[in-house]
């Protein structure tokens, strides 16, 4: 069954990108590479160290930023989840924020900040972090009331349930909040590259473009994709390995 | 209404003559305006296993809560060896309806966690979750975790857990109701052995008339809205037969009948 | 939260933020945040402009239009990859990967491709909102009871009939969910395609406003914005927690 899947799976890829090299040879416009193209193209960068450059320069906000996010993120969301009070005052921002296109706020995160890092670190910041408060927040509410019942009724002091109760069994969602994070952390380091200045891979984008090296432009694009992708994959198995069986195990299953 | 209600008054004399260990006085709980318990009095013997019984509703896990300390009654006292309750402590130890075991944490944490809780050293408590995870019958299953075990087995840590930390008196909220009939069966036999074989209290929360009758000692019927203690009843010949003749008793059967005709005008 | 006994409603603690946005406003601290009440002034002087109303038009097509090609797309495939085991396997990797891509990489391609107009927009709108829209579908239909199926088989009923009464309705709560939270990303990819290719809508405005420092119109239309984005999410879970009652008993 695993072999069956697997050849669909690659059934799957070759059906697009065939179907991608097709239309780039009819061509569908001047402005469309064949897959083969491209991935000569992606190839060369990686070898010429091009897209090496161009990553550590990419990667550098968008580290900075989940960092900050992550860790002032779960603070926050740790101590909206635990206290009324706080909830009832942040949860309307984060609430807010989540469903707000915070996109627009670039043009004046370039005028306060300049077109430097900071600026580029705070798009990722507020990309990433509601999620993560939130997924925090509601997590630590979603505790199974039996198991803080259970460290009462065994005398733990509130510091002890919080310790060896809530957080851990919070942990997969403040995980998986993470990872929503990182997702959207990579939406905006990408975005501020485009439209902030260009940097890293979005100045190979943005300078491609301009001289239409389209089958460049088509490489860079991709290969942040795929990175992207296996890096929230690679997020995805971990948690599963951590996690294995943490949200199992109770009576209801 | 079958059967004339006993005064909660009388249920606390009829008991009276023997050796208390835990004594509930004119606990009354209510949530905003709705009155879960009224003024409800009843004495647990020491030694013994009673059962709460009554149809869904009837307040019995919440009076459960609040002999554990988990819930702060509205007005009464309850006493565990004379002292007063003011939240839970280390002569009650609580069985969880759904286990509430950690899921991440392998079974001997789980069952010394009461003791991890109390600070006692990690060999220390290890060897005492050993002892009673053996005794419950899931020896070798130490390393493992909850979602590896089925539904009777996490009972089994939840029981080797509340057994570890060596309380007075055991709160058991409907133990059984998550394990199938035939495991269920097993236990209510294992919890007659321990009854006899452990000097402990048994507080005992249940819905189903048959398995009240079979593992008690006293069992309290509770009628709802709000909640009270309508009868007391104590099987006197059950305890002297053995495990598996007690459902052909006639006493077992007649006592049965008998719940089932108080409490059927109560069943939706 | 309760406050003396009284409770506090949900989103009242806005009004203290929107009150120390005022306080500080009126420090000038910064001359990036002005007072809320001049933000507000010039919110309704803005809002009857042409400028203004033009580009709300702009901003509600493109939205509109993105959102409709994502739904009308996405369910019908959902619900396909859900009954078809063979088509499953082909699309759901894809699917995956697009939902967690950073998209923003692929708007210079839609731009090359379509232009800098409109058509990028709503394509970029669409892109946002169709890969959970479809995934939630997908999953609606999966988790369909096989007894309530098996039901509809027993009392005859035409695949047709089975479609439209049963299998609909049962992923409904799922397929609502995955709207609403397309429509959310919508919202986010009309104001980046337009902030990318930035020569119409809020995204052309915002623009103007920042170069010419016009701080009150700046947070006037960003206010409103987030307003509108805010309404919309509430408005369909409000619509999704109507028909969960269904759901949340299964």
């Amino acid at each position: 069954m695993a072999h069956r899947s697997l050849l669909l799976k690659f059934l799957s890829a070759f059906l697009v990108f065939g179907a991608w090299e097709i239309a780039g040879r009819i061509p569908v416009s001047y402005a469309f590479p064949t897959f083969v193209e491209s991935m000569g193209a992606l190839a060369r960068m990686a070898f010429d160290g091009t897209l090496l450059q161009a990553y550590t320069e990419t990667l550098k906000p968008l580290a900075i930023g989940i960092a900050i996010s992550a860790v002032t993120g779960i603070a926050i969301g740790l101590w909206i989840g635990l206290s009324n009070w706080f909830d009832w005052l942040f949860s309307p921002i984060f609430i807010v924020m989540q469903a707000a296109p915070l996109a627009a706020l670039i043009p004046l995160l370039v005028m306060m900040y300049g077109i430097g890092l900071t600026s580029k670190v705070f798009v990722v910041c507020i990309m990433a972090m509601p999620v993560i408060v939130l997924n925090t927040a509601g997590a630590v509410r979603n505790t199974p009331s039996s198991l803080t019942e259970m460290g009462r009724s065994f005398q733990a002091s509130s510091l002890e349930v919080i310790l060896k109760i809530v957080i851990p069994a919070a942990s997969p969602v403040i995980f998986s909040g993470l990872r929503l994070g990182v997702s959207a952390g990579f939406i905006g380091a990408i975005l501020s590259e485009l439209k902030i200045t260009p940097t890293g891979v979005g100045d190979i984008i943005t300078y491609s473009r301009s001289i239409a090296d389209y089958a460049s432009m088509y490489a860079a694009i991709f290969s942040i994709i795929v990175l992207a992708v296996l890096f929230l994959n690679l997020l995805e198995k971990i948690e599963h390995f951590l996690f294995e069986g943490n949200t199992r195990g109770y009576a209801s299953d | 209404m079958a059967m004339p209600q006993t005064d909660s008054t009388i249920a606390t004399i009829d008991s009276g003559k023997q050796d208390i260990a835990v004594s509930v006085r004119n606990v009354t709980k209510n949530y905003g305006p709705v009155e879960a318990l009224k003024d409800l009095s009843l004495d647990f013997p020491r030694g013994q296993l009673t059962s709460l019984l009554g149809p869904s509703g009837c307040g019995k896990t919440t009076l459960l809560k609040i002999i554990a300390g988990l819930l702060d009654p509205t007005a009464g006292d309850i006493e565990v060896d004379g002292k007063a309750v003011d939240g839970p402590g280390p002569d009650r130890a609580f069985v969880f309806q759904d286990f509430a075991l950690l899921p991440w944490a392998s079974v001997i944490r789980n069952v010394s966690f009461g003791l991890e809780l109390r600070g006692m050293a990690k060999s220390e408590r290890e060897d005492i979750a050993s002892k009673y995870i053996k005794d419950v019958g899931l020896a070798g299953f130490e390393k493992s975790y909850p979602h590896e075990l089925s539904g009777g087995m996490r009972q089994r840590v939840g029981l080797a857990r509340a057994l570890s930390v060596d309380a007075d008196v055991l709160l058991m909220d409907e133990p059984f109701s998550a394990v199938d009939e035939q495991t269920r069966r097993k236990f209510q036999e294992d919890l007659l052995a321990l009854v006899a074989n452990e000097n402990k209290t048994f507080i005992f929360v249940t819905h189903s008339i048959e398995e009240a009758v079979y593992v008690s000692d006293q069992i309290a019927i509770l009628l709802p809205r709000p909640s009270r203690v309508s009868d007391i009843i104590r099987p006197t010949g059950l305890r002297e037969k053995d495990s598996h003749s007690i459902r052909r008793d006639p006493e077992y059967l007649d006592i049965v009948d008998e719940i089932w005709d108080s409490l059927r005008s109560y069943v939706e | 939260m309760k406050v003396f006994g009284v409770r506090l409603p949900g989103m009242s603690s806005l009004l203290i933020w929107g009150l120390l946005w005022e306080i500080i406003g009126r420090t000038e601290v910064s001359f990036f945040l002005p007072p809320l009440s001049a933000v507000i002034t010039t919110l309704f002087e803005i809002i009857g402009s042409a400028a203004f109303q033009k580009a709300l038009y702009e901003t509600a097509y493109a939205f509109s239009a993105g959102v409709f090609f994502a739904v009308a797309i996405g369910i019908p495939t959902g619900i396909l990859m859900g009954k078809n085991r063979l088509l499953d396997e082909l699309l759901l990797p894809w699917v995956n990967i697009f939902l967690s891509a950073p998209l923003t990489a692929l708007v210079p391609v839609l731009m090359v491709l379509f232009g800098f107009g409109m058509k990028s927009i709503i394509i970029t709108t669409t892109l946002f909102a169709i890969w959970i829209i479809i995934l939630n579908a997908r999953a609606g239909v999966m988790q369909i009871n096989r007894s309530l199926l098996e039901m509809a088989h027993s009392f005859g009923a035409s695949p047709w009939a089975a479609f439209s009464k049963v299998y609909f309705w049962a992923a409904l709560p799922e397929i609502l969910g995955g709207v609403r939270i397309g429509v959310i990303r919508a919202v986010k990819g009309v104001i980046i395609g337009q902030l990318l290719i930035s020569i119409v809508g809020f995204g052309a405005l915002f623009e103007l406003y920042a170069n010419n420092f016009l701080m009150e119109h700046f947070w006037a239309v960003l206010l409103v914005l987030f307003a509108l984005a805010f309404t919309i999410s509430e408005f369909l879970a409000y619509l999704e927690r109507r028909v969960s009652y269904y759901a949340a008993k299964r």
